[in-house]
């Protein structure tokens, strides 16, 4: 079963919401290498010349300049691709930024694999690891435009180093407008008592779907958005193992070191049960992203199936 | 708001403040049995002419807005800082022998959890892009602060350091200083052995910058080359030192790159310094 719904792209999303804080927000700076018109930071740049400083492709640079802004008193927002974004300066985001907690937001696009027929290099299925294990930082997944709205203007006025990742397709639109985002509190999207499915980015529109079908089989299966991953909401996955007694999670990342991982190790550590892990086993190659979505099962079904597989094992 | 370096030194004072800084850095090695000793003894002139002839800064308010900002890159050379920021006054000398102990406030490679260290260090090539943020930062607030970062010269092995150097350019940080501290050794072995940095001055004019060559011991020297950079920069200050500066068996020595002096190194070391 399949909900038709609005596809924005969260990166404009992102690059307007930008524009509407600089007036308040007079310390923000944005940071770009060269992919600016990609990540929608062009719009800051053509508005706010001065606030703005591109340095190329130089990711290392990029990062080092921004730590100094920061130190500064600035608020820059680094934004560039996310598998140049994390990987490529990673020494940099964890000597210069998070080891002094430097308030520098890092908000990468073109992450997953939505990136599809560029290829392997472009498919950006660590980056949640490596931003999970850099221990100022917290790390958030806007699932859809009204989340990355509030996201963005979260980060503004939240202190401390940040990485929000967005992908380059257009997502589906989850939330209404009224929504509102609490950092650090999961949302839960659908209640139920049976198997929880918690999911993040790209595999929340297909949780709520696999849900809906659930239903038609007498399975209540309660859906969480957990959109932060660092600090992750326990509470909420506490309750969810207690009160449902198995879970699957949901995510377009690598299967080591994402959500599935920090679900399991809040799990293991509170409340042992049964946890299946939708996410990607490895590289995968080119080709259209429904495709590639498909291929490496991270669908309804694929969450559908998933939730069976768990159910068993409770 | 103060608009003189405090407290200021005559090249005759800056000149015993050294001897006394070189025997207070082996100490510190010493006690602590472990720590850059080379390095350490060929920047301290460098430093006492930033912090005794040039930089604006009040250590009584470390974040003061208006500080010049120093940024050591090659952060493994933290002795020489520590030594120069005590005497700046940023924290008292009775917290030297705390370097690198359990909860000490002067941690192996500087962090800004010290007070008058502006940036986390101990991972080569960043520096110079940490002080470009502060000098972009200084023309966005409308300041007149300078900025100096300090790299060794192995350093500039890395490629960050490039990086750094051509966006300085381009985005014409005339406030920015970079201080080379050309002490021709590195970890392992002669830097000319482990990878060519000549023509180390025209690599920089080519990458946009102005270049200012001194000799890294002589005070007046130093003092007249980051003078001179105050305009038209960025500027490259190439600083020609001596690794192990002002004791004998540790000069030029690549050996004493990282390490402590023994017990008897130390006593002959301090001899020579008396």
């Amino acid at each position: 079963m399949t909900t038709t719904r609005q596809s924005v792209a969260t990166r404009e999303t992102y690059g307007r919401t930008l524009l509407t804080m600089a007036e308040e927000h007079p310390d923000i700076v944005v940071l770009g290498g060269d992919l600016n018109v990609s990540t929608f930071v062009h719009l800051w740049r053509d508005q706010y010349p001065d606030r703005f400083f591109d340095f190329g492709p130089a990711e290392q640079n990029i990062v080092g300049v921004a730590a100094g802004l920061a130190a500064a008193g600035k608020i820059p927002f680094v934004s560039t691709f996310s598998v140049f974004g994390t990987g490529r300066p990673y020494d940099q985001l964890r000597v210069l930024i998070s080891q002094p907690s430097l308030n520098v937001k890092l908000v990468c696009t073109h992450a997953g694999i939505l990136t599809g027929e560029d290829g392997m290099s472009a498919h950006s299925i660590e980056d949640l690891s490596l931003m999970c294990a850099l221990p100022s930082f917290s790390v958030t997944i806007p699932t859809d435009a009204p989340e990355t709205e509030q996201v963005i203007r979260a980060a503004a006025v939240t202190r401390g180093p940040q990485y929000v990742r967005l992908p380059r397709a257009a997502t589906p639109v989850v939330h209404s407008d009224g929504y509102q985002f609490h950092p650090g509190k999961a949302e839960i999207m659908r209640a139920g008592g049976d198997v929880s499915i918690i999911a993040c980015g790209s595999l929340l529109a297909p949780a709520l779907d696999a849900a809906d079908s659930l239903a038609g089989q007498s399975i209540d299966a309660r859906v969480i958005n957990l959109h932060t991953l660092a600090p992750a909401d326990e509470n909420a996955i506490i309750a969810a193992a207690e009160e449902t007694g198995a879970i699957v999670t949901a995510e377009e990342h690598y299967v080591h070191g994402g959500l599935g991982s920090v679900v399991a190790g809040v799990v293991a550590r509170n409340r042992p049960v049964p946890v299946e892990m939708v996410a990607l086993h490895g590289y995968t190659s080119s080709g259209p992203a429904n495709e590639l979505m498909v291929k490496n099962g991270l669908t309804s079904d694929g969450v559908a199936e998933a939730v069976h597989r768990v159910l068993k094992r409770k | 708001m103060a608009v003189v370096t405090q407290p200021l030194q005559t090249v005759e004072e800056m000149r015993a403040t050294a001897l006394e800084s070189r025997r207070e850095i082996l100490k510190m090695i010493y006690d602590a049995g472990s720590g850059h000793t080379g390095g350490s003894l060929s920047e301290i002139d460098i430093l006492i002419s930033l912090y005794f002839g040039v930089l604006r800064y009040d250590p009584d308010a470390p974040s003061w807005a208006e500080r010049d900002r120093f940024v050591l890159s090659k952060g493994h050379a933290s002795p020489g800082f520590y030594v120069t920021l005590a005497r700046a006054g940023y924290f008292p000398a009775s917290e030297l022998p705390s370097y690198r102990k359990t909860d000490g406030l002067l941690q192996g490679h500087a962090h800004p959890m010290t007070p008058g260290v502006e940036m986390n260090s101990g991972s080569l090539g960043m520096g110079l892009s940490f002080a470009l943020g502060h000098a972009l930062a200084a023309r966005l607030d409308g300041r007149d602060y300078r900025v100096f970062a300090l790299l060794g010269d192995g350093e500039c092995q890395e490629g960050e350091v490039w990086e750094a150097a051509m966006s300085a350019a381009h985005h014409r940080a005339s406030n920015l200083t970079a201080i080379i501290d050309r002490n021709r050794i590195q970890n392992d072995r002669f830097t000319d052995e482990v990878m060519t940095l000549e023509p180390l001055a025209d690599r920089w004019r080519d990458f946009g910058w102005n270049v200012i060559t001194c000799d890294g011991h002589e005070h007046a020297d130093i003092l007249h080359a980051l003078h001179a950079s105050a305009e038209g920069g960025p500027t490259a200050i190439i600083a020609n030192t001596v690794k192990g500066k002002g004791v004998s068996f540790m000069e030029n020595n690549p050996g004493f790159h990282g390490r402590a002096p023994t017990a008897d190194e130390y006593d002959a070391a301090l001899k020579e310094l008396a």
